[in-house]
């Protein structure tokens, strides 16, 4: 583990180092190059004017509400499909079929329908997200194994309670990929939204480094998006992984 | 009942007078005719096979089961032994006759009967304690209750100072007490057992042979207990019910008015499971025959 740690922070302070030794021979201007110096010093006065804080803060409220919305409706949608013959050989398809759009693609529709509002932008961000999640959902609740609905209804869970205490948690080592897929894809759904129509948010700074010709800004702001989706990522799913690792013992999925 | 008659571990109480008049007392409220808490009118069960035959699971079993009473049921693989808990436990419709408990119809599950299943069935999202709660949470029962009511049950099953381990961390025969602890803790006035045993090693499934009799009389539970194994149905049961191949109908009953606690290596116990053997092996025989004819034609 101790070798591991070693390894990356050697490979970082070289990249950096290479960084450093490259932007030093000004062979390109920093428009097109900038300087870690530069990209730090961004960072600095973006946090300072707050600027940066806003647009984290509307962005993660966005993701916070789409991709909630999306794992709700994804886990509706998978089990309905599972649960019945007739939507898996006809919903069941078409969501398969429509993983292949680029969710950006929902975008056009969505500003037509909605205007230049936030609905457009979460509609993006769901389209993105729920499939992932839907088909996780189904393929967990088919794979889960029968007997723990069977071992739940007979100890007196039906309906609701079924599925809050029973279906759900044992779907959940099948679910988390999916889980962990969605909000990747919600993400990236944010991020390229946010550019694509003007509406505050870390998508929209990007745009605006690019306007300014403000190189710094912008490596700024990736570098921000890299860290927050590295953060949640390290909070949310793996603390979930490893509760999960923890109760089920090894490999729960198999 | 009329074929047990003549079964020789009864001519032995008989003849040699060994019993004690307590044992006599206990088993004669029993010949009295109480109401029955479990009763089984005319069940047939098929299935739809893959070849569109019906494939006819269970055919027309009438059983009578008193209260506090323990059941073994034998049979070859496939008599339906599994099916036949499943419809008493209410997962599962029989497809002729009804099941009554207490006079009533079952229409479906209910905590009042409860099945442990081959394969456990324990949720290993929760730990032990939750486990053996569960039951009493979907019926509501406070926080603080049902922890106490969980606690001592885990504590008759031994398992006090594991309730909060999860399931992958228990051995097997841990694992097998927690699905008693858990159907006990509902309460139940029947227990169903799905060859609950089978996979342990033969220590530990002694072990839990001596426990369940302690619970077993402790609770005063009425228990249906399904096993392959002729030897552990005489240990464990009352009576012992033996089923046939494939439509699975009872063959015979054996009454076992051997006196309790008893244990595997008791030689009445082996003489007993030898008669139940006698009676079963064509029924092996069959299954064996079927298996052979469907890999003869599945090639």
């Amino acid at each position: 583990m101790t070798k591991r740690a070693a390894r990356q922070v050697l490979f970082y302070a070289v990249l950096l180092g290479l960084w450093i030794l490259i932007a030093g021979l000004k062979i390109w201007p920093p428009y097109i190059l900038p300087t870690p110096k530069g990209v730090w010093e961004a960072l600095a006065a973006g946090f300072a004017d707050h600027s940066f804080w806003i647009a984290i803060e509307v962005s993660m409220r966005r993701i916070a509400i789409g991709y909630g919305i999306s794992v709700l409706l994804g886990v509706v949608l998978g089990l309905a499909i599972a649960g019945s013959k007739f939507l898996e050989d006809t919903l069941g398809g078409l969501l398969v079929s429509l993983q292949s759009l680029p969710s950006i693609c929902w975008l056009p529709l969505a500003v037509l329908w909605f205007g230049l509002t936030e609905k457009a932008i979460l509609f993006v961000v769901i389209m993105g997200s729920v499939l992932s999640v839907t088909i996780a959902m189904e393929t967990g609740r088919q794979q889960m194994p029968r007997i723990y609905a069977m071992a739940g209804r007979n100890l007196g869970a039906h309906g609701l309670k079924l599925f809050v205490y029973v279906l759900l948690p044992a779907s959940l080592p099948y679910l988390v990929s999916g889980l962990k897929q969605g909000w990747a894809f919600a993400w990236r759904s944010l991020i390229s939204g946010e550019m694509i129509f003007v509406s505050l948010g870390l998508g929209q700074l990007l745009m605006l480094g690019r306007d300014l010709n403000d190189m710094s800004q912008v490596v700024a702001v990736m570098l921000l998006i890299i860290a927050i989706g590295y953060l949640v990522d390290g909070l949310l799913f793996r603390t979930l992984e490893r509760r999960l690792q923890e109760k089920w013992g090894l490999s729960p999925a198999a | 009942m009329t074929s047990s008659a003549h079964h020789p571990a009864i001519q032995r109480d008989f003849e040699d007078g060994s019993r004690s008049p307590q044992q006599v007392a206990s088993v004669a409220p029993a010949l009295a005719p109480l109401p029955p808490k479990l009763s089984l009118k005319g069940i047939s069960r098929n299935f739809r096979s893959s070849n569109q035959h019906d494939l006819l699971a269970l055919e027309g079993i009438d059983l009578q089961v008193r209260p506090g009473e323990f059941v073994c049921v034998v049979g070859p693989s496939g008599c339906g032994k599994s099916t036949l808990l499943h419809l008493i436990a209410g997962l599962a419709q029989p497809s002729a006759g009804t099941v009554l408990l207490d006079g009533r119809p079952v229409d479906g599950p209910d905590t009042g009967r409860i099945l442990i299943f081959q394969d456990l069935g324990l949720f290993p999202w929760l730990t032990v304690i939750q486990n053996v709660e569960f039951g009493l949470r979907m019926a509501g029962v406070s926080k603080q209750e049902r922890r106490f009511r969980s606690r001592n049950y885990l504590r008759l099953v031994h398992l006090g100072e594991f309730e909060d381990s999860y399931i992958h961390q228990l051995s097997g025969g841990m694992r097998q007490r927690v699905a008693l602890a858990r159907a006990l803790a509902t309460e139940p006035d029947v227990l169903l057992m799905d060859e609950p045993f089978a996979a342990l090693d033969a220590q530990t499934r002694d072990l839990l042979h001596d426990e369940l009799e302690r619970i077993w009389r402790e609770t005063g539970r009425t228990i249906i207990f399904v096993t392959h194994n002729v030897r552990e149905a005489a240990r464990l049961g009352d009576r012992v019910l033996l089923l046939t191949f494939r439509p699975g109908r009872v063959k015979r009953e054996f009454t076992i008015d051997l006196p309790r606690p008893r244990h595997l290596e008791d030689v009445e116990v082996a003489r007993t499971a030898r008669d139940i053997l006698d009676e079963l092996r064509d029924e092996i025989n069959k299954s064996r025959e079927a298996e052979y004819r469907h890999d003869k034609t599945s090639r």
